[in-house]
């Protein structure tokens, strides 16, 4: 087996609000290539960890590193798509718009987005089959349309690798399968993909990776030697059966 | 018209384009109470600024009042931080709070300033012209002119400059904060700005107008467009139009200039709210209207449908009956249906058409599954499918 890399590296990460530990002494080794689910229940510190590896939010303890350096220092191998909740999405602008919003991080400031940046986002809304909506108010997409938007944005940062918080909340059948399809295809291109998820009985069927957490982290590894009984009772109690329906 | 009278109103407008600017930001960013906060507590910067340099045109009291500006956010997420209590009881606690020191502080002096607690809030436009610039005993304007002149060309010069930044920022903090561009300082950025306008505009239209030119303008044009920069533009053209035609609704009826202008923002705003092409009461009450009649329109259709093979069901008079609709609705609803050619009649019969067959396949699939792909081509005709 050739020596794999290490996309993701978290050590001895405590975050607090208000001194309330929120994740507590999270070590953590993501490897390169990898589709692994975040799952926990709620209030676990899923979102959380995420927005501490983004930098977004400032632990009390412990850090991180993106291929071996500071997340400040490799923005642009990482890709974010937060939840679909957290935008209001009656704000005044087109779909194309906000994917376009994506190549804002290589621009740099002053620079606005040119022709070559309008071709990467049309070909982004292209592969999200949302193409024929690109000049469509964000407001006048259905929940599954904006979801496929912001994962647009996401595929036009080019990044290595992908985070995104439940990309999957309130998205239809179909979309669903198609964005699970879309994240197969980049791991299939070498990316690495890291993935709030809610529903564990769809966890084996996308992931090959998962970490359990819930403030502390429970276990993390390939699906086919945790993802069990035992891991999931740690993390979601011993009703964990009745708690995720 | 004199020189004091096109001066006035070049102050007002460049006031209400300055305020225009930031304004759409708070808006969008739902902050728009922060102004009203901001409005009155610089009167705090003001009056200490006074006191330290005892003259009122000093750009330290622009300084000070501004820095009391950002400190009352400061003190607002302070206290929101603490989750005691929510942000507008936040907001409600600390503004009066530092108001009141300042108008305690008037009070107390009020022989020694030329400030008082009446222009404070309602400021006095008609001033204006008379306090000049003279520079090397030339006169060069009124001084507030320049004043809000560049705080203007501050406030456009940060748009240009920092646009795409204050929109990502306004609208995914999370992305912006993730690619690098810090949500935190375009927020104070913008709080400073706020400020510096509100500091500008405060001497011209007060405390409490001043609020009206930040937040209406934007409303205003938010009721109107979809493209943020449309909206900026639209702003600023709303905010600069009250300002004159508020300035002659003043002139007309003797009165106040400021009360006037924020009259005629009111105005725009109601006009645009009841004409407004697509977010509109008009529009919106016209499209409940024919929602309503498009969804009885396919409850109609599918019983047609359903009771393909019996003659009763089919009968027009079965419809009032059987749907409770008034004879006049239920013509209305075969009206629809008939223009639409879905149904043909067989003597007192009523039939589907082959399209009137196909539109209701359509529609069931859609109710059923919730996937619009195949109805893109109705929502141009029915106002049902649009969501």
């Amino acid at each position: 087996m050739k020596e794999e890399r290490i996309a993701i590296q978290v050590d001895d990460l405590t975050v607090a609000y208000n001194y309330k530990p929120v994740l507590w002494d999270i070590d953590l080794k993501i490897p390169e290539g990898v589709m692994m689910a975040i799952v926990g229940p709620n209030g676990a510190g899923k979102s959380t960890l995420i927005k501490a590896m983004l930098d977004i939010v400032k632990p009390i303890a412990g850090n991180v590193q993106v291929f071996g350096k500071p997340y400040h220092k490799q923005r642009k191998l990482v890709a974010y798509v937060p939840q679909k909740g957290s935008v209001d999405w009656d704000f005044p602008t087109t779909a194309i718009d906000v994917v376009l919003m994506g190549t804002y991080g290589t621009l740099g400031w002053i620079k606005r987005p040119g022709l070559k940046e309008k071709k990467a986002a049309l070909e982004a809304l292209e592969k999200v089959d949302m193409l024929s909506f690109k000049d469509r108010q964000i407001s006048q997409l259905s929940g599954g349309q904006q979801q496929r938007v912001f994962l647009a944005r996401a595929l036009v940062q080019n990044a290595s690798i992908y985070i995104m918080d439940e990309p999957f909340q309130g998205v239809d059948a179909t979309t669903e399968i198609a964005i699970v399809n879309i994240l197969k295809e980049l791991r299939k291109d070498g990316k690495t993909l890291v993935v709030v998820h809610h529903d564990l009985q769809t966890v084996p069927e996308y992931f090959d990776w998962v970490t359990f957490l819930n403030v502390e982290k429970i276990a993390t590894g390939p699906i086919k030697d945790i993802f069990n009984d035992d891991n999931l009772t740690k993390t979601y109690g011993i009703n964990y059966k009745v708690a995720i329906r | 018209m004199g020189d004091a009278q096109i001066e006035i109103q070049i102050i007002a407008a460049v006031v209400a384009a300055a305020c225009a600017i930031p304004g759409v930001f708070l808006v969008l960013r739902k902050m728009a109470l922060i102004s009203d906060a901001i409005s009155h507590s610089i009167l705090l910067g003001i009056v200490v600024g006074f006191f330290i340099t005892n003259d009122l045109n000093s750009p330290w009291l622009i300084l000070l009042a501004a820095v009391t500006g950002v400190l009352t956010i400061v003190m607002v997420e302070m206290i929101q931080r603490t989750k005691l209590v929510k942000e507008d009881t936040a907001i409600g606690l600390v503004f009066p709070l530092l108001f009141s020191i300042g108008v305690i502080l008037i009070s107390k002096n009020a022989n020694d300033i030329h400030l008082d607690v009446d222009s404070v809030l309602i400021g006095e436009l008609a001033f204006a012209p008379f306090d000049r610039f003279i520079f090397d005993g030339m006169d060069l304007g009124p001084k507030s002119l320049w004043i809000m002149g560049t705080i203007l060309i501050i406030s456009v010069a940060s748009l240009l400059l920092f646009f795409k930044e204050l929109k990502v920022t306004t609208f995914d903090p999370g992305l912006a904060a993730s690619i690098g561009i810090s949500p935190l300082i375009f927020h104070y950025g913008l709080m400073s700005v706020s400020s510096v306008t509100i500091v500008g505009a405060f001497d011209a239209v007060g405390a409490i107008l001043v609020v009206a030119l930040m937040i209406a303008p934007a409303a205003t044009a938010y009721l109107l467009t979809t493209n943020l920069k449309k909206m900026i533009g639209l702003a600023v053209l709303f905010g600069v139009t009250s300002a004159i035609s508020g300035y002659w609704l003043a002139h007309y009826l003797d009165a106040s200039i400021s009360g006037s202008m924020t009259t005629m923002l009111g105005v725009i705003f109601l006009i645009t709210y009841l004409f407004a092409s697509d977010k509109g009461l008009i529009a919106s009450i016209y499209r409940h209207k024919k929602q309503k009649i498009e969804v009885s329109l396919i409850i109609f259709l599918l019983h047609l449908n359903n009771h393909r093979d019996e003659i009763e069901a089919r009968q027009f008079i079965h419809l009032q009956e059987h749907f409770n609709w008034t004879k006049k609705y239920a013509e209305s609803v075969v009206d629809l249906a008939d223009k639409n050619n879905m149904i043909q009649f067989e003597g007192d019969l009523i039939a589907l058409t082959e399209k009137g067959e196909n539109f209701t396949d359509l529609t069931l699939k859609y109710i059923l599954t919730n996937k619009d792909d195949e109805i893109e081509h109705l929502k141009r005709d029915f106002f049902l499918f649009r969501g």
